[in-house]
């Protein structure tokens, strides 16, 4: 049996995706939206989804459009702006109670998508142009949500990582934008924007739920139709040659974070992506791994040292929070397993153990209604057909061989190090 | 074994006290992968004061003890407890609260097989002098790690401010000095005293079938002498009705400040009913008086004093409760004194209306089907009432019942000026 059914159908510039499933009380409805990451729309991008779910023509305003919201039994909107490789992705979700166990037996799944149209392809907009108080406000909240990266160290010293690590690729840009493009946007370029993003995005819906398939279809497709459109794709491009470099900053901080990039030449949909996928696994990923037992368990230098990945980048991200003075052991310690796993010191118990906690973690991760949107748009980021059965049996079928071929292909890039004012640089 | 059905939610719970105390509930998810179960005591950070079986004077632990213990049970001789779940293909963790500390796995396979490990490794201690001085570099760098967080420290300088002797105040992981006092025989001191069955609750919820899961930990723990044990005596000093401090100020290494209000609990004294119904309706009042629908939201966003960080939210246990409503902000001053001026509008009855009511207690009942999709959600929250003689099933019903006046009560009864109280994180050079 499949772990998951999904059905995909070409709709008027979009795709429809449907997963039929009992399991949940509610229903949910996820809008993605993927282009390139580039300088010159990054912030533009940034700001849309933001502006689109503060209002829209029949809810003119935040809290009337809010109030329907709760009439709906707490229907819970949000969006969300995210990076896949090369890719600026936004997602609009609507998550809906299935009417089914409320004692009110009106049917909500339609008016949930029928309001999700409605901030998508109706907004609270005059000739060309969004409402201008609308826009001023979601230009100073998108402000301070770029401020607070740096106020969380943890997101602060990754970004700085991946910002010094990438340097002349797109993948260095803040998917928040940059504080420097907001006062240049106004409420008719973004209107502009809008609707060059909705005439050239690859877009794609899902609805996960306790759902009829025809229906939804035909409502979808009543709602929702644009013109026909070819994605753009990213070219990935070529690694240069790797040369490790280390960069250190200084801050008031308690705590030094240790951040080290690494290029794992992989990516989603290649033949040893699976491998890769359990090399992590025994490398960093878990608590089992061998950065969480020698960083952690046997030098007592870290609370949380772990390593993940980045499959559309081709990136592996180690992340610890340490002592100033504790930097370079740290690093020799991290080096040395990494030493190990090429040199494939790792026992076929650790493969084993691996491959059964990753195999959990997906299966879990199907557990949750977004954790299956997510799982299921890797398929679009990297224009693959990846079933989830096939993606199981590829990474159980995975031998230590592959495992040691993988690790040899992953390069250390940065190793970035935010630490205390005092502290030695 | 009792069961219980919930029909407007189609959902089924087993229910069984066994002999020695433990109380066993187990919930059957049908379509989930993952099964998913807590093995929790009630022993939190507060609990640093008690009389500890067979003696006769009461001790003072130091802060953090509770916590050190949960991270102390997962090693044992022959090593990690965590390895033996990864080999089981699970996924274990654990967290300490103020009242609680909860174990739990999650796992799509061999289900059997880590239930067994989850209730052995809890129940068998293994600390030495060697492995407990090795865990405090490791928390002390989760000490540290929580020192940089803002948010973390904006949230504990606010509950340090209302509570002047009430072990809340008392941060869960203590402090490198406070841990450095801790000794393997202190750990053992805690767990005699906190772990017995009687004092623990495991739930267990996911793909499985009731009668298996009881017969398996029934037989689990009969083959384990527990002595039947005195009740537990916690010891608390009196704490004043009023706040500690009016207002702290926090300079950190920051860009935006943050601002939260908080509003110390009269008397938090109740269980059962009474509280789930009190604290429910505090949470409608929140809603009402801050919700993204509300005219309080739409004034401040539109005025630029709050962003998307805003976020309200009500504690309540036994002893010690509290609102808290702020977050980011470029004018801490300005919207502290906005959200208290606000909170005593409402007190005279401003955006109380029925109609304000019947939308929010739609929108909360929406909320509950929404977090019952959650395995985590359900077992964590099941314990949490359970502790307090309260069930988690009675939210919608009690939501359901709530009139304009229990909203006005709440708000009569939670909003004095007098238990108001603000702490703020603002940047270094301001």
């Amino acid at each position: 049996m499949a772990v998951i059914s999904e059905s995909i159908k070409d709709m008027k510039g979009y795709k429809l995706h449907v997963v039929k499933t009992e399991k949940f009380k509610t229903n949910t409805i996820v809008w993605k939206m993927k282009a390139p990451l580039t300088r010159e729309n990054v912030t533009k991008r940034a700001l849309l989804p933001y502006v689109l779910q503060s209002s829209s023509k029949a809810y003119p305003s935040t809290s009337k459009l809010r109030s329907y919201l709760d009439e709906l039994y707490g229907a819970n909107l949000f969006v969300d702006v995210s990076k896949k490789g090369e890719y600026q992705v936004l997602s609009f979700s609507l998550e809906i109670a299935n009417e089914k166990f409320l004692s009110d037996p009106e049917p909500l799944l339609k008016k949930g998508m029928q309001l999700m149209a409605e901030i998508l392809v109706n907004p609270f907009s005059d000739n060309a142009s969004f409402d201008k108080d609308t826009v001023e406000k979601e230009k100073r909240t998108l402000k301070q949500r770029i401020q607070a990266v740096y106020d969380d160290k943890m997101r602060y010293s990754n970004f700085r990582l991946v910002q010094e690590m990438c340097k002349d690729e797109p993948y260095a840009l803040h998917v928040n934008g940059e504080i420097d493009d907001i006062p240049e946007i106004d409420e008719k370029n973004l209107y502009e924007y809008y609707q060059q993003a909705f005439g050239e995005d690859e877009m794609d819906l899902f609805i996960i739920g306790d759902v009829n398939e025809e229906e939804v279809r035909s409502v979808a497709d009543e709602l929702l139709q644009f013109s026909p459109r070819t994605p753009k794709l990213v070219e990935p491009l070529a690694n240069g040659k790797v040369e490790e470099k280390t960069v250190k900053d200084q801050e008031d901080v308690k705590q030094g974070k240790l951040n080290i990039g690494y290029r794992t030449n992989v990516l989603y949909g290649d033949q040893d992506y699976y491998a890769l996928q359990v090399f992590n696994g025994i490398f960093g990923g878990f608590s089992h791994s061998k950065l969480f037992i020698n960083v952690r368990e046997k030098n007592s230098l870290a609370y949380y040292v772990a390593s993940r990945l980045e499959s559309h980048k081709g990136l592996m991200m180690v992340m610890s929070g340490i002592e100033f003075n504790n930097f370079e052991l740290a690093v020799k310690i991290i080096k040395e397993q990494m030493a190990a796993m090429t040199a494939g010191d790792f026992t076929d118990q650790e493969i084993d153990q691996t491959k059964a906690v990753i195999e959990n973690q997906l299966l879990e991760t199907l557990d949750t209604a977004r954790g299956m949107v997510e799982v299921l748009y890797h398929n679009v980021v990297s224009d693959k057909t990846v079933s989830l059965d096939e993606w199981l049996q590829g990474m159980r079928n995975t031998t230590k061989e592959e495992i040691v071929q993988v690790a040899k292909k992953v390069e250390l890039d940065t190793v970035y190090f935010l630490t205390g004012l005092g502290a030695d640089k | 074994m009792e069961k219980i059905i919930f029909e407007q939610l189609q959902e089924e719970l087993f229910y069984e006290k066994l002999d020695n105390g433990l109380d066993v509930y187990i919930l059957p998810k049908k379509g989930f992968n993952k099964t998913y179960a807590t093995f929790t005591t009630k022993y939190g950070s507060i609990d640093n004061h008690f009389l500890p079986p067979g003696k006769s004077e009461d001790v003072k632990v130091p802060d953090g003890i509770a916590h050190f213990l949960e991270h102390k049970l997962f090693e044992k001789e022959d090593g990690d407890v965590f390895q033996q779940f990864s080999k089981q293909g699970a996924s274990a963790n654990a967290f300490t609260s103020f009242t609680r500390t909860a174990y739990l796995f999650s796992s799509t396979s061999q289900v059997e097989r880590n239930l067994e490990t989850l209730i052995d490794f809890v129940q068998e201690p293994y600390f030495t002098e060697k492995t407990v001085e090795k865990e405090k570099g490791i928390i002390g760098q989760e000490i540290t790690m929580y020192d940089d967080n803002p948010d973390w420290r904006l949230y504990f300088g606010l509950i340090q401010n209302m509570y002047k002797n009430h072990p809340v105040s008392i941060d869960i992981a203590g402090t490198i000095e406070s841990i450095s006092h801790i000794t393997k025989d202190m750990l053992y001191e805690c767990y005699e005293t906190f772990y017995h069955p009687s004092n623990m609750l495991l739930f267990v919820t996911g793909p499985v079938s009731p009668e298996e899961i009881m017969g398996q930990i029934k037989e689990n723990q009969s083959k384990k002498e527990y002595k039947n044990k005195p009740e537990i005596q916690r010891k608390f000093d009196e704490e004043q009705a009023g706040v500690a401090e009016k207002k702290q100020v926090l300079k950190m290494n920051v860009q935006t400040s943050k601002c939260l209000v908080g509003i110390k609990a009269a008397n938090p004294t109740q269980s059962g009913k009474e509280m789930l119904k009190s604290e429910l309706s505090i949470n409608v009042l929140l809603d009402l008086l801050f919700g993204k629908s509300s005219e309080n939201y739409t004034e401040l966003y539109g005025a630029g004093l709050i962003d998307d960080t805003f976020s309200y939210d009500y504690s309540q246990e036994f002893g010690f409760g509290f609102a808290m409503v702020g977050g980011d902000t470029n004018e801490p001053d300005v919207l502290a004194g906005r959200l208290e001026a606000m909170l005593m509008e409402a007190k005279a009855g401003a955006g109380l209306t029925a109609e304000n009511l019947e939308r929010t207690k739609k929108k909360k009942i929406g909320a509950f089907l929404r977090a019952v999709n959650s395995p985590e959600y359900i077992a964590n929250q099941f314990t949490r009432y359970a502790f307090n003689d309260m069930d988690l099933f009675d939210v919608v019903p009690v939501l359901e019942s709530l009139t304009l006046d229990d909203i006005k009560n709440a708000a009569n009864t939670l909003i004095d000026e007098d238990r108001f109280t603000v702490c703020q994180v603002v940047p270094k050079d301001k």
